[in-house]
């Protein structure tokens, strides 16, 4: 490849190879996931969330005192309060942005881009990396929400096992949740780039934006049904909504399918625009 | 120098083609178009705002340009999905996350381009951070960052090196260890290429220079010929015959210039060192700034024309007295200041 150094301070190449090794997507994953486990941020973060959403999920049911009649049935927001699901909301979609925009702030997105110039490729590896993150930080919150509420429940010979009617799609959704946020977290750091704005629009998206629109009217209801946490909220409720009722209810497939659309359009958004973008 | 190796590794030369990059209204560079070859270190030089970090992005293929092309090895950087083997880069040592020990940093880097783990601790080594090397980068200082930035510029081993101010912050001993790395660098038949403001940074570094202002090419040249430009040979005579020896002078060929306040024509001259942070606006210095010393009797000259060893002898043949026979050296600075003053007087330069 070249002559030897002329001082033998400078290590020789280690590997000259005749022609670059292939450009491998598992060595840009495994980039990710050093720089996520690199921040002592990152297991604190994971750790206190955690036991705050399991933590409010034993908390909610202890406050619940409404008295069923009947055979113990599944209380879904015993399980999984607004607390904890805001919480998870929350964090996983700060943590996602912020897996970019400290990229942007620092200027570090810099160096990783002139060691990567496929941009694309480097927010897949990002996106890749913050999913199976948050989706095994969901699965231990909607699990750890779930056992919690049924050990407060078992108290009052009220829990039901885990194989009862609408818990497991309620974990499902819950596991989903933190993944998904955290993806749009990611993508929208992509598109803003700056810390506050992604915060802002992320908190608003997910958290602000869909109380503004009732059931009542069907433009408006179809608006909330496209957004995230009323999805969630769709399919961990295990009850069928009211025919009678005079709001409109969204469907269990679509609430599937806008969970999914999110994090996809999103991303997809990203990739495009990065391309086009000065660093 | 090279051994054969893929196409883009033989020719590790950066090539600037008609370049130019606008940001809304603001044009930072315009019709630049310059080489930089291996195997020598190359300056690159500007007053701050000249577009030096917007050329180094646009080479590295951070930004697009909006006219003209700017390739590494014949290859748009851009084009390569992993660009550590083919070019290295400091542009900032600030970009880097406080939160990432110096060694996870490295190997995040590495890891991304297939570069196995002990790389890091090579390099890390031979930028002195071995110590260092799982302490948090926030904890450092400027000069250990701009340390670790080199260490990544290193990582890939690259044929082509671009360093953007890489002495800020360094503490002397650092200075001349980059120094000497720069010149092991290109020796060894890299592509160096180093961008500063500080021209007695160039003066010990470069072999060739790219000057750059306001966004255009003022001079491609040697380091030698373009610090030439600055003294104009020049000699500061200083005689208390100074009618005598300005007829001689004169009728040898030479121009003489009392020391005065300086014409906009007299070059000058260098013994008060102008001071490097100096804005590009500030011309030249003004005779209030040298040593107000005053010699009874004697004036100071500059001689433009002859050289300090044909003037001493023509006084000797004379019996004139000198008291002082300054030759400037060629001052960098000065000709940079000269060149940058107004820059646009400049902008047609000599692509190379």
């Amino acid at each position: 490849m070249k002559t030897p150094p002329l001082s033998p301070a400078l290590p020789p190449p280690t590997s000259p190879p005749p022609s670059p090794p292939p450009a491998r997507f598992r060595d840009l994953l495994a980039a990710e996931w050093i720089k996520t486990r690199s921040l002592r941020s990152t297991p604190w973060t994971l750790a206190l969330t955690l036991l705050f959403v399991i933590g409010s999920a034993a908390v909610a049911t202890a406050s619940d005192h409404v008295t069923r009649p009947g055979p113990a049935d599944f209380l879904p927001f015993d399980a999984f309060p607004p607390a904890g699901s805001w919480t998870l909301t929350l964090v996983a979609g700060s943590a996602g942005a912020l897996t970019v925009v400290s990229e942007y702030g620092t200027g570090l997105i810099r160096a990783t881009t002139v060691a990567v110039p496929a941009r694309g490729s480097v927010v897949l590896a990002k996106a890749a990396v913050t999913a199976a993150l948050w989706t095994v930080a969901g699965a231990v919150a909607a699990t750890g929400s779930f056992l919690a509420s049924q050990a407060v429940l078992n108290e009052r010979h009220a829990a039901v096992p885990i194989t009862h009617p609408g818990v497991f799609r309620a974990l499902a959704a819950t596991t989903l949740l933190a993944p998904v946020c955290a993806l749009v977290g990611l993508a929208l750091g992509v598109l803003i780039r700056h810390a506050a704005g992604t915060m802002i629009t992320s908190v608003f998206l997910l958290l602000m934006l869909p109380p503004m629109f009732s059931e009542r009217d069907r433009w408006s209801a179809e608006l909330k049904h496209a957004l995230v946490t009323p999805a969630w909220s769709r399919l961990v409720q295990n009850w069928s909504p009211d025919p009678a009722s005079l709001g409109h209810s969204a469907t269990v497939p679509g609430s599937w399918t806008v969970l999914t659309l999110w994090p996809l359009l999103t991303l997809t958004l990203a990739a495009l625009v990065i391309h086009r973008r000065d660093v | 120098m090279r051994a054969p190796g893929p196409p883009d590794r033989l020719v590790p030369v950066i090539e600037v083609s008609h370049l130019a990059k606008r940001y809304g209204g603001r044009t930072a560079v315009d019709q630049l178009s310059f080489t930089v070859r291996p195997g020598v270190v190359t300056g690159f030089l500007g007053p701050n705002g000249a577009g030096k970090s917007t050329t180094l992005r646009l080479i590295l293929g951070l930004d697009a340009p909006t006219a003209g092309t700017a390739t590494v090895g014949g290859v748009p950087f851009r084009r390569h999905p992993r660009g550590l083997r083919h070019a290295g880069a400091l542009l900032d040592a600030g970009q880097v996350h406080g939160g990432r020990a110096a060694a996870a940093h490295l190997a995040a880097l590495a890891r991304s381009n297939g570069i196995p783990r002990r790389r890091v601790d090579e390099v890390l080594g031979e930028v002195g951070l071995a110590d260092a090397a799982h302490r948090r980068v926030g904890g450092f200082s400027l000069g250990m960052k701009q340390r670790l930035g080199i260490a990544a510029a290193l990582l890939g081993d690259p044929p082509v090196l671009l360093f953007d101010e890489p002495v800020n912050g360094m503490d002397p001993e650092g200075v001349l260890w980059v120094r000497r790395l720069f010149r092991r660098l290109a020796a060894e038949g890299r592509t160096v290429f180093l961008s500063s403001h500080l021209m007695s940074e160039m003066e010990n570094t470069a072999d060739d220079l790219i000057v750059i202002g306001r966004g255009r090419l003022i001079a491609a040249e040697p380091l030698r010929d373009f610090a030439a430009r600055g003294a104009r040979r020049a000699v500061l005579v200083a005689t208390p015959q100074a009618a005598e020896l300005t007829a001689v002078l004169t009728a040898a060929g030479a121009s003489v210039t009392p020391e005065g306040p300086p014409t906009p024509e007299s070059p000058p001259t260098p013994e008060s060192p102008p001071t490097p942070e100096s804005p590009s606006g500030t011309k030249r210095l003004s005779a209030s700034e040298r040593a107000p010393e005053h010699l009874s009797a004697t004036e100071r000259l500059t001689v433009t024309g002859l050289p300090a060893a044909r003037i001493g002898a023509l006084a000797h043949e004379h019996r004139i007295r000198l008291e002082e026979l300054t030759t400037p050296t060629a001052s960098l600075e000065t000709a940079f200041m000269e060149l940058t003053a107004d820059a646009t007087e400049y902008q047609t330069g000599t692509p190379r």
